[in-house]
């Protein structure tokens, strides 16, 4: 088997495992849009906030350190402690809970039956909200975050792959880290699949996707499901958050992934589950493959940027509602 | 007692559909008109005109484009920046092919070419609506901040990809270039403006709007009473990329000077234009201006006040911005999803009853 | 094949003519179902036929076909004598059809004028550039238009609501909001789907009114879905009676009114125990 080729594979792998990412990332769309309406554009700046929390509370930051100090002349930054990991990280979603309580009660409560643009530039002024919160409470300087993940290349697989090729090849290049960003996305996946399918709240939460009227006649409280969905998403943002930021650092960038999710949606439908996951399959093989036969050699590179948009437009045009979303009948 | 239309009959249908019925608004409007014209060239200085008048008034064109294609026709679109681009770049490639050419001609052609790219980009809205047309326009934005960055034609090959407009005169002013004065550059921006409104306001008073709030509110209905879906979306999105391109071509040449695509152009442009349209009123043109004004004002007030006034660092007052701006989109649409175009016609209301309540 | 009827003049003065719209041999279907099975019936120029029929039997379907909203998979549908091919539906308005909705679908966005302006839409002619100028032949048309519109409103009566956005009307007033759009066009068939649904007695009377002066004053041939029966037998020259999709009826008021089928469908009783 030539080089080539096995790199081919390779980049294959790899846009799996980006895809594992993206349809992680898609699914806290998918959650809060099925639940609500509201297609959640500040997804990405949750996961920003939540990793910038997360980050904040292990080193013991000062919220709003910044500010205070600017309005009152002082100087603080941190406490003084630190705070471990595993602590840290369920405080920051009780802050995520939160988030979601606040959001819902002063935001969203008072737009329901509002149609969906009102909503998403609703979530789109959220997202500025945010970063400029994130960034007023803890600083917008890059972050990294040591969790104790393995990082660094994987000399296991690469070792046991470099017999494939001939001499010029050395096994296959993997990164542990996105090895594991690829089983914990693929374990939330299915514990929320399973929560949704199983539970007596993951019922009601499929019951308020699909009509409000019926859930509320039966005697569900959308309140509380609204308040749930939109901590499960803040939940699944914070794992998100982590994956990305061990890898690249917490910064703003971290908000685009919301732009990268946008295509996923649009390939597997807003409204679909499995939808979020072989659409963010189809997109990391597609992107990543598309890069390294075209967009390197002729085009000359950086195509990841809008490679995805093409495609999932494309797909688009020939089916309005994505792989897996609900056809879209018109009457009048 | 002042602003009232007691007494005031209409005599013709002509006169009925007339843009400010009220006589109290029409002399206010020329009393606008005649300051903008004749007494602010005179008082404009360079900090005024680059940190306040220049982009309040480019940005209002971008704002009525967009206002066009998502308030009156409904059609979200988030390419904006993109298109701005495309306004941009043709002007630069028009001015250094053919310097001899009045950059006037330039802008205006400048504008048809990115009108052609829109109409383009607004085929997919026949068949995608709603979220997915707007994260369609995001597959524009980000293609054509790439095109301009990749393809080296656009920069003229230049080392850096950025583009540097050319000096160009109007009627013997320096209007574009580091010799241009100020009340040269808002003249040009104004004309512009007033010529781009005017041409919105004779539009979406006809059929031409009509047929576009048609298709905004019911689709279907308007499809069955003689609207053809085709010629309606597309005409939005050309005459909407008209204005935008127009109003790229502006914020490059006499605005900025010089610009590289991705910091200039990129998807916070699209963002904050579809911020003054919800803010200032959808389907309003006074909205488009009011929301361009708010969002140029603002973060130089903020500025002024944290970092002249109180003295605190700018990075501190930039987060600030994002605070105060993302909350005021909340609130507008938890309020008021009319904007603010909303708020001036109450007051109006309340006004021509002034002073009795009711 | 061709129907062709003697034109006659009836005893209030109309005049009733050929054949102006043919439905031959219609089948439609969605998907597994068949709404509409084989159907063939006639309007003729000048006249109101109703369409009746209990829930679901197809009526608003079979309006839809008229309006060419659907295009049947079988049959044809003839117009003035030739034959329509499948259209879209904004070519099917140029051609002179117009028509009102179960559920109103006004523009609520607009106000009362500028929904009944957008019926004018087949004739004004003015292009984009003539309109961005506005001054010369944009503006003389919007006000030759804005003539005829004010017309219709008189005959409607709706003067007073003419620059209420159309969101804030109560029900009857948006219905005849929805009838004065479908008469801007100046139609030469007015489709009305159901037009005194939900209306008290008053209001139906005005509305019968209405449509009998549009058929008397402009001339205009009627077809329209109407479930109250007084007002069916009262206003229409002829009756269609559909069924789960099918034809069960078709004649004068009188002669439909004492055919069994239609008695046995409304009543829903088996032949046996009518008596």
């Amino acid at each position: 088997m030539s080089a080539d080729f096995l790199y081919g594979i390779e980049v294959i792998i790899n846009g799996l495992m980006a895809g594992v990412l993206y349809a992680l990332v898609a699914l806290g769309f998918v959650l809060i849009y099925k639940a609500s309406g509201i297609f959640n554009y500040a997804q990405g700046v949750m996961a920003l906030f939540a990793a910038l929390t997360l980050v904040g509370i292990m080193e013991g930051q000062v919220p709003f350190g910044h500010l205070i100090n600017a309005i009152f002349g002082t100087d603080i930054h941190h406490f003084g402690w630190e705070v471990p990991a595993l602590l840290a990280i369920l405080l920051t979603v009780l802050v995520m809970g939160l988030f979601a309580f606040l959001v819902q009660k002063f935001v969203f409560r008072h737009l329901v039956g509002q149609e969906p643009i009102i909503l998403f530039m609703a979530t789109i002024g959220l997202a500025y909200f945010l970063e400029g919160v994130g960034d007023l409470m803890w600083g917008s300087d890059i972050k990294t975050l040591d969790l104790g993940l393995p990082q660094g290349g994987s000399l296991w697989v690469e070792d046991l792959t470099a017999k494939l090729g001939g001499d010029d090849f050395y096994g296959f290049f993997i990164d542990k880290l996105d090895m594991v960003a690829a089983l914990v996305a693929a374990v939330l996946v299915t514990g929320l699949i399973l929560f949704a399918q199983y539970t007596k709240q993951g019922r009601a939460m499929r019951a308020v996707a699909d009509d409000h009227q019926a859930a509320l006649s039966v005697g569900i409280s959308l309140n509380f499901i609204w308040v749930l969905v939109w901590s499960l998403a803040g939940m699944v943002a914070l794992v998100a958050g982590i994956m990305w930021g061990a890898k690249s650092g917490v910064q703003f960038s971290l908000s685009l992934i919301a732009l990268k999710a946008l295509p996923v949606l649009m390939l597997g439908g807003f409204t679909s589950i499995p939808g979020a996951i072989v659409g963010g399959l189809i997109i990391g093989v597609g992107e990543k493959l598309f890069e390294y036969t075209i967009g390197a050699p002729f085009l000359g590179g950086a195509t990841e940027n809008w490679f995805a948009y093409m495609l999932a437009l494309l797909f688009l045009v020939f089916r309005p509602q994505g792989l897996f979303g609900e056809r879209i009948i018109e009457r009048v | 007692m002042l602003y009232r239309e007691a007494g005031d009959f209409k005599t013709s249908y002509k006169s009925d559909s007339q843009t400010f019925p009220i006589a109290f608004d029409r002399y206010r409007y020329w009393a606008v008109m005649a300051f903008a014209f004749l007494v602010i060239p005179f008082l404009i200085n360079d900090y005024w005109a680059s940190a306040i008048l220049l982009p309040f008034l480019i940005y209002s064109i971008a704002a009525i484009g967009l206002n066009i294609l998502v308030g009156y026709c409904g059609q979200v679109s988030l390419g904006t920046g993109g298109f701005m681009a495309v306004g941009a770049f043709a002007c630069y490639k028009l001015m250094t092919s053919f310097p001899e050419v009045s950059i006037i001609i330039h802008i205006v052609l400048s504008g048809g070419i990115t009108a052609l790219v829109g109409t383009a980009f607004g085929l997919p809205s026949l068949r995608i609506k709603g979220f997915y047309l707007a994260v369609a326009t995001l597959a524009a934005q980000f293609f054509l901040v790439w095109l301009f960055n990749k393809v080296s034609w656009f920069y003229n090959y230049s080392a850096s990809g950025q583009i540097n407009a050319p000096e160009r005169f109007v009627g013997g002013f320096a209007v574009t270039g580091p010799n241009a004065d100020a009340w040269a550059k808002y003249l040009v921006c104004l004309v512009f403006v007033t010529v781009c409104a005017l041409i919105s306001r004779n539009l979406t008073r006809g059929n031409v709007g009509r047929s576009w709030m048609a298709i905004r509110d019911m689709d279907i209905a308007a499809e069955i009473i003689g609207v053809n879906p085709l010629k309606a979306k597309l005409t939005a999105f050309a005459v909407s990329s008209f204005f935008i391109g127009i109003s790229g071509a502006l914020f490059f040449s006499v605005y900025l000077g010089a610009v590289e695509v991705g910091e200039a152009f990129g998807i916070q442009k699209s963002f904050l234009v579809l911020f003054m349209i919800i803010i200032g009123g959808l389907g309003s043109i006074f909205g488009s201006f009011a929301g361009a004004a708010l969002l140029v004002v603002l973060p130089v007030a903020l500025k002024v006040i944290g970092v002249d006034f109180l003295g605190w660092p700018t990075d501190l007052v930039a987060h600030l911005q994002l605070v105060v701006v993302g909350a005021l989109i909340m609130f507008f649409l938890v309020k008021e999803p009319h904007g603010l175009a909303q708020y001036w016609r109450l007051a109006k209301e309340k006004l021509r009853l002034w002073p009795f309540p009711y | 094949m061709k129907t062709s009827y003697e034109p006659y003049v009836t005893a209030d003065g109309r005049k009733i003519g050929d054949a102006m719209m043919d439905m031959r041999n219609i089948t439609l279907r969605f998907g597994g179902v068949e709404a509409i099975k084989d159907i063939s019936f006639d309007i003729r120029e000048g006249e109101i036929r109703a369409i009746i029929g209990p829930n679901g039997a197809g009526k608003s379907s079979m309006l839809n076909v008229i309006s060419g909203f659907y295009n049947p998979q079988v049959g044809e549908v003839w117009f003035k004598g030739e034959r329509r091919p499948p259209m879209k539906p904004y070519q099917v308005s140029r051609l002179g059809i117009a028509r009102t909705f179960q559920n109103i679908a006004l523009f609520e966005g607009m106000s009362v004028l500028d929904n009944i302006m957008t019926g004018r839409l087949r004739h004004m002619k003015a292009g984009l550039l003539k309109q961005a100028v506005w001054f010369g032949q944009a503006e003389k048309e919007e006000t030759e238009n804005r003539e005829a519109v004010e017309r219709i409103i008189d005959f409607l009566e709706i003067q007073a609501i003419r620059k209420t956005p159309v969101g804030r009307l109560p029900y009857g007033l948006k219905k005849r909001v929805e009838l004065a759009r479908a008469l801007a066009a100046e139609p030469k068939l007015l489709l009305l789907d159901e037009p005194m649904a939900g209306m008290n007695v008053e209001e139906k009377e005005d509305m019968s009114r209405f449509i009998l002066d549009v058929n008397d004053e402009f001339g205009t041939t009627i077809a329209l879905i109407e479930h109250d029966m007084g007002v069916v037998m009262d206003l229409s020259d002829r009756v269609v009676v559909m069924d789960y999709g099918r034809k069960i009826g078709d004649g004068t008021p009188d002669e439909v009114r004492n055919n069994q089928d239609v008695i046995d469908a409304y009543l829903g009783v088996p032949h046996g125990e009518m008596e």
